[in-house]
This record gives structure tokens, sequence and C-alpha cells, in this order.
């Protein structure tokens, strides 16, 4: 294994990074066990752990609704969605330790506020069309960019976006038929989606990160095909086809500057507040320290059963010795 | 189906249904909480199960009487419901959920092995159907039973306090309800004193290689199932909040 992951003082690192670079370049998959950049490895790392701790804590904003989900059907629904969260950070971790690096250890990560996700999770939801309202906004912006990632060079990665990004699919439709239904139900219902259209739509184009501009990370990553599109062509994706749908379904769009430029096909938005995205990224969203005392408390409280875990196989494993 | 039959059975799926729905009311509070991910997707997977079970049941109290089973759920009050009361006290931590899992999958699955033979064929073939789902349960919970109570001093600790906890209020899950004999009699149901001697005979013999001791005192024991404790009100009003929020709204 060693010269596995090659740094830039290594006498045959140019040689090598050139033919990895071609490898990209044909289109071809990097796999566990080839030889990568140690950069490439960290910036996967990166992402993949904050992907996985993004479905993990993703599960609370969501989880939350599933006791007050209003009809028997929407509760199975709600609770499915919210497993194939926890499997995607299962499968994204597992992904991530193709790598070299644990379980324990992302999680520790996460635990400690080092690590990242999603800052979309750290806004509350305040009321049942919130749940909708994810579906459709927070998990069709995550499907542009998972989409984009399902062509990344890294096999592992890229076949955990594929999988994804079809049960993503199925929760994107059934919250946008929630907010569809809503849309033209009560008057109650109708305010209830309106108000978190209006509190999800900025978030949700945040989501993609910082302007092409502004985002250090993209050019490196587009180059060894991690990413495949920037940051403010996936955003455009986004709005293109969530605008049209949102307006047509008769609820408006917090955005005066919103408009259809006919020349280029494209939604053209106003500002995006940036400020207040890196407010939440460094930790003062409303919900950033809630979410985070959540899992730590469940880790905790589940210590315990994690030790009883380890002590009875351990038992059972000197039992099988014995016999 | 002569009308006492017939109302005693509805009663009888509407305690069947509701067993399922608070219980998975209960467990389903777990998802994302677990401690550790796999059992956040296990339990997300019991809870969905159970809540299909319920509307197996409710849908054949459906057949009988046309009740809308999300009216049933989320319109009644906490008197009307008929769940055991073992099933609607608070999670607890991970041993008193898997005990109390453990102890209903076990009456579960004997009432339905039992019930395959009811002369009524629709509660036959749902309880053909929930057994093939209620057997994984029980492996899940029993298996849970088994590391928790041979695990550590402290799992086994908080076993047994679940145990001590729980014993007298399992007993009321073979308490009949009104009308009950007369299903038995005419076949439709099983008798709950058979199912309930062999489920003394499991449980004791699981828990007690568990390492786990019977309590000497079995403590409370709720009579019927029109009795609940101070805490469905809360889960109640939990669940029915937003059903209930617009009395306007026509669908959800």
């Amino acid at each position: 294994m060693a010269g596995k992951y090659g740094v830039p003082t290594d006498p045959d690192y140019p040689k090598r990074l050139a033919e990895f670079e071609a490898r990209i370049a044909r289109g071809e998959k990097i796999e566990p066990g080839d030889w990568m950049p140690e950069e490439y490895r960290r910036q996967l790392i990166r992402m993949i752990s904050q992907h996985a701790h993004s479905e993990v804590v993703g599960m609370l904003p969501e989880g939350a609704w599933i006791t007050r989900a209003p009809t028997l059907k929407r509760k199975m629904i709600l609770i499915a969605k919210v497993q194939d969260e926890a499997g995607h950070g299962q499968y994204l971790y597992h992904a991530a330790e193709t790598l070299g690096i644990t379980r324990e250890a992302m999680l520790e990560a996460l635990l400690s506020g080092k690590a990242k996700y999603s800052s979309i999770f750290n806004y509350p939801t305040l009321t049942w069309a919130d749940i909708g309202t994810i579906g459709w906004l927070v998990d069709g912006a995550a499907i542009k960019n998972q989409t984009m990632l399902a062509q990344c060079s890294y096999g592992p990665y890229s076949r955990a976006m594929v999988r994804i990004c079809a049960e993503e699919t199925f929760h994107h439709k059934q919250g946008k038929e929630m907010v569809l239904l809503y849309a033209k139900g009560s008057p109650k219902q109708r305010q209830m989606a309106q108000d978190a259209i209006n509190r999800w739509w900025w978030p949700a184009l945040m989501m993609m990160g910082p302007h092409d501009q502004d985002s250090p990370h993209t050019p490196l990553l587009m180059r060894w095909g991690i990413k495949t599109k920037t940051n403010d062509q996936v955003r455009q994706e986004f709005i293109n086809e969530h605008a049209p749908e949102i307006l047509e379904a008769g609820l408006s769009i917090p955005d005066p500057q919103l408009r259809y430029d006919p020349q280029s096909g494209n939604w053209l938005h106003g500002p995006i507040h940036w400020d207040e995205f890196w407010q939440v990224v460094n930790g003062n969203g409303p919900m950033n320290k809630e979410r985070l005392a959540a899992r730590r408390k469940a880790h905790q409280e589940g210590a315990w059963v994690r030790e009883a875990l380890e002590a009875y196989a351990a038992k059972q494993q000197k039992a099988a010795v014995a016999v | 189906m002569k009308p006492e039959v017939k109302e005693a059975l509805i009663a009888k799926l509407t305690a069947l249904a509701d067993d399922e729905v608070i219980l998975a009311q209960r467990n389903s509070e777990w998802v994302g909480h677990a401690p550790i991910l796999e059992e956040d997707i296990a339990l997300a997977n019991l809870t969905q199960d159970e809540l299909g079970h319920a509307q197996i049941w409710y849908g054949l109290r459906q057949a009988l009487d046309g009740a809308d089973p999300d009216r049933l759920v989320f319109f009644r009050e906490a008197s009307e419901f008929r769940n055991a009361e073992l099933l609607e006290l608070p999670r607890g931590d991970w041993a008193f959920t898997m005990l109390r899992q453990f102890l209903f999958d076990l009456y579960e699955s004997l009432w339905l092995e039992a019930a395959q033979r009811s002369l009524y064929p629709p509660l036959a073939q749902a309880a053909g159907k929930i057994l093939r789902e209620e057997r994984f349960h029980l492996q899940h919970s029993r298996a849970w039973v088994e590391r928790l109570g041979l695990g550590t001093e402290e799992s086994h600790r908080r076993l047994q306090e679940a145990l001590d906890f729980q014993w007298g209020y399992a007993q009321q899950l073979f308490v009949p309800i009104p009308g009950e004999a007369l299903l038995v009699a005419e076949g439709l149901l099983p008798d709950l004193e058979t199912v309930k001697a062999r489920w003394l005979e499991y449980a004791t013999q699981r828990l007690q290689q568990s390492g786990l001791k019977l309590p000497i005192n079995p403590g409370y024991q709720p009579a019927d199932r029109s009795h609940h404790t101070e805490h469905l009100w809360s889960l109640l009003a939990e669940m029915q909040s937003t059903a209930r929020w617009d009395p306007q709204a026509q669908v959800w």
C-alpha cells in the first residue's frame, strides 16, 4: 500500500499525476487501491463525509414530524424517507471508508463540530408543510448536485450517488405532490404552503454553495473530475426547473427580481444573502447548536448500548473459542 | 354474522389496530436518535411494519362498519382508544424499548399463529400475512434482550429494571375485551389463556437465558383496555395535532 496516496515531494509524483489525470480525462473511474494524489483523497473524504453527515443530521428536522404526520399514509411515507436518509448515511460512510478513514473518526469529527454538514439542516421545520417543501426544494436541490456527482471520477462515490439519486427522486416527487395538494387546499393549508416556500427558497439556492468566483475548491475538483459542473451551473438548473413549477401552482417566490430571460432560457435570480449563508456555515444558524446537541445526546445516551454490544460479542467469541 | 358477534369483532379489531398504532408512535420517536445508525434504520422499518399492520386491522374493521382508519387514529379521544397500557408508556431508554418490543412481539407472534386458524377468513389471512413480518421483529428484539442481558453490568441492570417495571403491564395483553369469549366460542379468535400459557413459558425461558430474574411481585396490572396511563393524552395530542389543526382541510 506504500505510496498509494501521492504527495508532490515523491520523486515520481509528476509522472504518476500525469497518468492519473489522463485516466480521468479518458473517463475512467478511480477505484480504492488505485494510486491517487493525497489531495484528491483528502478532498473526497471531506466531501463524502460531509455528505454522510448531512444525511444523518438531515434525519432530525424531518424526523421531528413523524409523530405529527396527519394521516397514516403520510406517516409511513415520512418514516420511509427518514429511513432512506439513514441508509444513505450508512452507504456514504462506507464509501468514505474505502479511502482509509473509519466511521468512528468521521463521527468524532461531526460531534466535535469540526466536520461540516449541509447548512440547510440548520433551519427549523416550523409546520407540516415544511416536510413537503423539504422534499420538493431541498431534495430537488440535492438531486441536481448528486446527479452531477454521479458522474464523478471516484468509483465508490459515483455508484453511491446513482443509487441515492434514485431514492431522492422518489422523495422529490412525494414532496412536490404534497405542496401542490396544499396549494389548492383549504385557506390555512395554502397559507402554510406559501409560508414554507418563503422560508425554504433562499436556503435551497444556497445549498449549491458560493458563487463560482468565491468557491476556492472548484477548479481543482473539476480538474480531477470530482465535480463536473460549477456551483452556479447547478444552481441555475435547479431554478430553471423549480421556479416555473412553483409559480404554476399559484404560489409566489420570495425574490422580487426573479425573471425569465428568453435569450438564455434561464430564470435569473436576485442577489443571494451570502452573509446569512456564512453565518449558518460558521455555526450561527437558528438550529446549529440544537442539531449538534441532538446528535451528541443520542451518541452519549447510546454509549452504554454500544459497550454492551461489544462486551456481548467478546463473550460470544470467547465461548466459541472454548468450544 | 350475528349483530353481537359483529360488534365484538369490531371492538377486537380496533384493539389490535390501536396496539400497533400506539407502539409505532413510541418507536418512531427513536428514529434519528438511536444508539447506532443501523438501529435508526431498524426502528424505522419496525414502525412502518406496525403501521402497516394497523392499516390491515383497521381495514378489516372498515369492511364491517365503514369506519375510516384515519378518523379513528386522528380524531378519537384518549378514552376511546383500546390499546394496552404497556404500549403507551414513554419510550424510556434502549433497554426499556427493546424489552417492551420483545414482550409484545412474542405475544403477537403466538397470538397470530393461533389466529391463522380463525373461522373468519379475512382475519385468518391477515394473521398469516402479519406473522411473516412479526417473526423478524421477534428475532430482532429477542437478540437485543440477549445482548443487553448478557452484555455489561449496566446493560443488565437497565434491562432488569425494565422487566421489573413492565412485567405487570404485559399481563394486560391477555385480558379479554368485552365479548371476546363469544368470538372464541364461535371459533373466530384464539383463546387468550392458551396463548398466555405459551407466552409465559417462552418468555420465562428466554429472559432467564438472558440472565434476568422474573419479578416476584409483578406490580400493577392494568385491568381492561378502557384503562389508560396519564401518558396517552399527551401522546395523542402530539399525534393528532396536525390532523386537527385545520377543521376545513379536506385532504392531507
